[in-house]
């Protein structure tokens, strides 16, 4: 095999040296391959064989997909989770990127103290999932959270509720508290596309006139196509494999009565314990994997695609 | 003008408003720990009557909360140190030299940021059990590692591509090897994407409960966010202490983050938008 050597090249005058530069990227290339790519990979074959607790059965063609979309508790349980991951993500879309971009926008229009919103708003980032999740279980308690308090304070009584006892109110409460976690993040990436817009197309608009929400709409949100994409996408990997906060706050059966119940939180369950009893579930868990992980990867793709199509056309 | 100034003070409730949303509940957090149970419950919007730090107490003493402390700075360190040394290394390797298959290994390491690994679980499971890794430091460690691994690539291999050869050429003709190249010469140049690197898997390893929730059982060994999850199931009735405990837990990353706020923010969206 030719090297083609380039400016930066080892010297060909060389001894045995020249050659260890081939094994720079050893280590790297073991460690993502052990602990990333084969797992994930070893997660399509797994889900084609039968399961007796931790060992590998014999090989059994689709069954588990078949059993995971037509047997119940499955069946139910994926489409609702499905549902609930949908919603997830429609309103982190709605709520949480729309106050992102507005966050970004105040910044951006050069508000004094900028620079103390942007730490304030990105703060609760820095925070691990499990502790946004404590604090606002605490926050959020029925009879001694803050909220409620709050709210018999002013006089609004009949608006108390157990948030996160409700199933009608459990998931959006989980929803806008990863929104409130996430936000920082979504409006700093946001600012930096707005400040990639040239200075002079601003000017220019400006001088036509164009204030408010037009200028918002027909100068600002077609310049940021592409950060507005990967907003998009980040949003949609992150609210389909969300597992953590419900975990933490809803345990590990999406409490109440399944009604924040999301495919990663479900997937734990079937694979790792829950529906226990069950022989076959860790092959049924590795076949909820696959179908979670098309899911992702096909639309990320489809949008990405559509990002590459813009910016050639 | 009227208007104008009306506008602008719109603006500024606006971002007061929502400062104090994202705020709000971390100063409670605060507050709340200093205070005894019962003005937790009678007195919540109070500041508290006296600061007591009773509850901090309980958690070093009955808690060894140090312990926990211990463990998340030494898997933070380790994957850190491991990760960045991988990364430097593979990343020089792509971005420097043209061998056949280099175009493709910078590929293969990108795939990985559409890979949730946490969908790898059960396998995962497996293979670090047949290592003999459960309820080792090393399981975390290096799984955060492979994880750390396609960003860490894109963003150094990216920040290579930037240095000047004559660097390197000039290097060469005092007789560096590659790899002293590397060290003397290209490492301290790369500071700023190497802190990048440093500072998102930072966030990421120090605040993760996923791995260790599924690979620690010793009690010897858990770190801070699994050490939360067992707070919560003996202190249910002690909020003064559940409060001091979420207040020590955050308080490592937001010290750091008041030392290098700009660095962190920058960092993250370089990390993100590239």
């Amino acid at each position: 095999m030719e090297d083609t050597p380039t400016a930066g090249a080892p010297p060909r005058n060389g001894t045995w040296k020249k050659h260890l530069i081939h094994l720079f990227p050893v280590p790297a290339i073991l460690f993502y391959t052990l602990f990333i790519v084969y797992p994930i990979l070893a997660a399509f074959t797994y889900s084609l064989f039968e399961w007796k607790g931790l060992v590998m059965g014999r090989f059994n063609n689709f069954d588990n997909f078949i059993r995971l979309f037509t047997q119940e508790p499955y069946h139910t349980m994926f489409w609702r989770a499905l549902r609930h991951n949908l919603y997830y993500f429609v309103v982190e879309m709605v709520v949480q990127n729309g106050i992102a971009f507005g966050l970004a926008y105040l910044i951006f229009r050069k508000i004094k103290g900028a620079s103390f919103f942007k730490v304030a708003y990105f703060l609760p980032r820095l925070l691990s999932v499990i502790i946004v999740g404590f604090l606002w279980k605490l926050i959020l308690n029925p009879n001694m959270g803050i909220l409620n308090a709050v709210l018999r304070k002013v006089g609004l009584e009949s608006l108390t509720t157990a948030w996160l006892g409700d199933p009608d109110t459990a998931l959006t409460a989980v929803v806008l508290i990863n929104s409130w976690f996430a936000i920082g993040f979504y409006m700093l990436i946001l600012l930096a596309g707005l400040q990639s817009i040239p200075e002079e197309v601003m000017e220019a608009a400006r001088l036509d006139g164009t204030t408010g929400f037009r200028l918002i709409r027909s100068v600002v949100l077609p310049m940021m196509f592409q950060p507005m994409v990967i907003v998009i996408v980040m949003t949609f990997i992150q609210s389909f494999e969300a597992f953590e906060l419900v975990f933490a706050m809803q345990g590990s059966t999406g409490e109440p009565f399944y009604s924040t119940d999301l495919l990663a939180v479900f997937f734990y369950r079937t694979a790792f314990g829950g529906n226990s009893g069950d022989t076959g579930s860790l092959g049924i868990g590795s076949a909820l994997a696959v179908v979670l992980f098309a899911i992702i990867a096909i639309i990320s793709a489809v949008f990405m695609k559509y990002v590459n199509h813009k910016e050639t056309a | 003008m009227r208007l104008r100034v009306m506008k602008r003070s719109v603006l500024y409730v606006l971002a007061v408003g929502y400062a104090i949303v994202s705020l709000f509940p971390l100063l409670l957090m605060l507050i709340s720990s200093f205070k005894p149970n019962v003005e937790i419950f009678t007195k919540p919007l109070a500041w508290p009557s006296k600061f007591s730090v009773v509850s901090y107490d309980k958690l070093f003493v009955e808690l060894n909360y140090s312990k926990y402390i211990f463990n998340s700075a030494f898997v933070s360190v380790a994957t850190l140190v491991i990760l960045v040394v991988c990364s430097v290394m593979v990343s020089f390797y792509i971005a420097r030299f043209r061998f056949k298959w280099n175009g493709l290994l910078f590929f293969y390491f990108l795939l990985g940021m559409m890979l949730p690994i946490k969908l790898g679980l059960v396998p995962l499971f497996l293979l670090v059990r047949d290592l003999g890794l459960i309820n080792s430091y090393w399981s975390i460690i290096l799984i955060q590692v492979g994880a750390g691994l396609p960003m860490a690539v894109l963003i150094l291999s990216g920040f290579f591509r930037t240095l000047p050869s004559e660097l390197e050429e000039a290097g060469r003709m005092d007789g560096c090897s590659s790899g002293g190249l590397l060290v003397r010469i290209l490492v301290p140049l790369m500071k700023p994407a190497i802190g990048t690197v440093v500072i998102i898997n930072f966030i990421g390893v120090w605040n993760d409960f996923f791995f260790p929730m599924i690979f620690i059982q010793d009690e010897a060994k858990k770190t801070i966010p699994l050490g939360m999850l067992q707070l919560f199931g003996e202190f249910t009735t002690d909020w003064s202490v559940l409060f001091a405990g979420l207040t020590l837990s955050s308080l490592p990353m937001i010290i750091i983050f008041a030392l290098a706020s700009r660095q962190f923010m920058d960092g993250l969206t370089a990390g993100a938008v590239k």
